[in-house]
């Protein structure tokens, strides 16, 4: 639900039905509309301009789940309280500040809690193309996020659940860049999308581990790396087919010179097919298969069918 | 006489420059490319005229894409169709370009559906009947008479934007259109007959 408010603010609400009966707010925001000068302030809860995919509506989204990369490192997607502050340069090149500060409800994956926390980004466009161009636009963008204190709960070299205490600063950083083609610029009966995103979190402080006797507090390091790559092409009117593949990389723990959290070098992948129908703008029938090579080991395939139906007034999607 | 109204013209020229420095042109960006043209006509040299689509694209269905969003964002005046022609894309693009000169009842913000009489206007909206367009058919580009009336209304909104000086300059280039217009539907309409 999104509405203008008066002649200065604009403001949209979500509410999301969960599968446990219980109802949450997915976002709830306003935003500033006469600022000028390429300035826009929004407040409230909102989902992150960090990445490419984060800031869009699951539903939008080419595939059913979100990417490995965004499921361990934004969990899932980056949602938080906040202030964030946009300045478009007035220039011919789209070129974006963005500056989020919040109070870290969410962030980053297995976090239970993060007193701060401040997203920044910048868009580039290193070839703008007008409209006249055949092409569609590609865009590529950087942005990064930070937060302290969190607690985090993790799984240690044994794949026990362990509750510690991390004092510090994680770090995510994207790198994403989307470039879309249509025959003439003309998307309504064929077009194609390539779009791919780069993750690299990193979390640097003090690790308080305590389980089962052993009280331990020290230094502790982590960097973590991922990545996906996806192409969806529409190759007859309504209907779409999409190949995602994707990878991560645990990188390296230091831990006060103990082996307890290793990694055990595996990389997680995945791969991931999917086909649409939408018969309109507002319903689309999904059939996805992927094959999850997340755990060390194991292969799962899995299938899916999703259905999405959008009811009522729904606004605009974003590039 | 020729040469004294050149004359005055440049000079008219010169002191709206001097008075407006930097970007003395008024930027307009046009969702369509008949009311980029349009514009480019009432404007001539007083407008820098860029055009968020091309012939070949459907208006319907364009996505608010950075490049676009800059010229959104430096803009002085936006021209488009309205009446939910460009509902997919340009709410977005307004959003995104922190622009308030172009927001939806600024002076900046001229909606050429406004300003006909809209056909088909549906009493009743429903999805089941498909994407009905509920303000009307905003198609107004097939009647030429609609262009002559968006042409008077779009001149006033040049005029009321831009320094005053220009305003003579500006009357003049709509007369003339006018009368080419005029012109223009006349032979049509014989064409019309004899075919």
């Amino acid at each position: 639900m999104s509405a203008s408010i008066d002649p200065w603010w604009r403001g949209a609400v979500n509410i999301a039905l969960e599968p446990d009966n219980s109802v949450s707010v997915e976002e709830a925001f306003v935003q500033t509309t006469a600022l000028g000068n390429g300035l826009t302030v929004k407040a409230g809860r909102f989902l992150s301009d960090i990445g490419y995919l984060n800031s869009q509506h699951a539903h939008t989204w080419d595939f059913i789940d979100a990417p490995l990369a965004y499921q361990a490192m934004l969990g899932g997607q980056f949602a938080d309280d906040g202030l964030q502050l946009r300045w478009l340069a007035p220039t011919d090149q789209f070129i974006e500040l963005g500056i989020e500060v919040g109070r870290g409800r969410s962030f980053p994956a297995p976090t239970l809690r993060a007193t701060a926390s401040a997203p920044r980004r910048s868009h580039c466009t290193p070839a703008a193309t007008s409209a006249t161009a055949t092409a569609g636009a590609p865009a590529c963008r950087i942005s990064s996020a930070k937060a302290s204190e969190q607690a985090l709960t993790q799984l240690d070299a044994n794949d026990f659940v362990v509750d510690s205490l991390f004092n510090g600063r994680s770090n995510v950083t994207i790198l994403d860049a989307v470039w879309k083609w249509a025959p003439d610029g003309n998307a309504t009966r064929t077009n194609f999308k390539l779009q791919g995103e780069w993750l690299r979190s990193s979390r640097s402080g003090t690790l308080a581990y305590d389980t089962a006797g052993a009280n331990l507090l020290g230094d502790y390091a982590q960097v973590s790396t991922g990545w996906y790559l996806q192409a969806v092409y529409q190759f007859m009117p309504r209907w779409r087919v999409g190949l995602r593949t994707e990878q991560l990389d645990g990188g390296a723990v230091s831990y006060v010179g103990l082996t307890l959290f290793d990694a055990n070098g595996y990389q997680p992948r995945k791969n991931t097919l999917m086909v649409d129908f939408s018969a309109s703008e507002f319903s689309r029938l999904r059939l996805q298969y992927a094959r999850d090579q997340a755990r060390m080991g194991f292969t799962d395939n899995q299938w899916q069918l999703q259905y999405q139906m959008s009811l009522g007034a729904h606004g605009a999607h974003s590039f | 006489m020729k040469n004294h109204n050149l004359f005055a013209t440049l000079l008219i020229a010169a002191s709206g420059w001097l008075a407006a420095p930097a970007h003395a042109a008024l930027r307009v960006l046009a969702c369509e490319p008949e009311w980029g043209a349009l514009v480019q006509e009432l404007g001539g040299a007083l407008v820098e005229v860029s055009v968020a689509t091309t012939a070949l694209q459907d208006p319907h269905q364009i996505q608010a894409k950075p490049s676009l969003i800059a010229k959104a964002r430096n803009a002085d005046l936006l021209v488009c169709t309205g009446a939910e022609l460009e509902v997919g894309w340009l709410p977005v693009l307004l959003q995104q370009s922190g622009n308030a000169k172009i927001q939806p009842g600024q002076p900046g913000n001229f909606a050429a559906a406004d300003f006909v009489r809209k056909l088909d206007v549906p009493t009743q909206v429903d999805r089941s009947q498909g994407d009905v367009h509920a303000a009307g058919n905003p198609h107004i580009q097939t009647d030429p008479r609609n262009i002559a009336l968006v042409a008077t209304a779009l001149t006033e909104r040049l005029q009321q934007l831009d320094a005053e000086q220009r305003q003579r300059v500006r009357r003049s280039r709509e007369t003339d259109f006018q009368q080419r217009w005029q012109q223009a539907m006349a032979r049509w309409t014989r064409q019309g007959r004899s075919g």
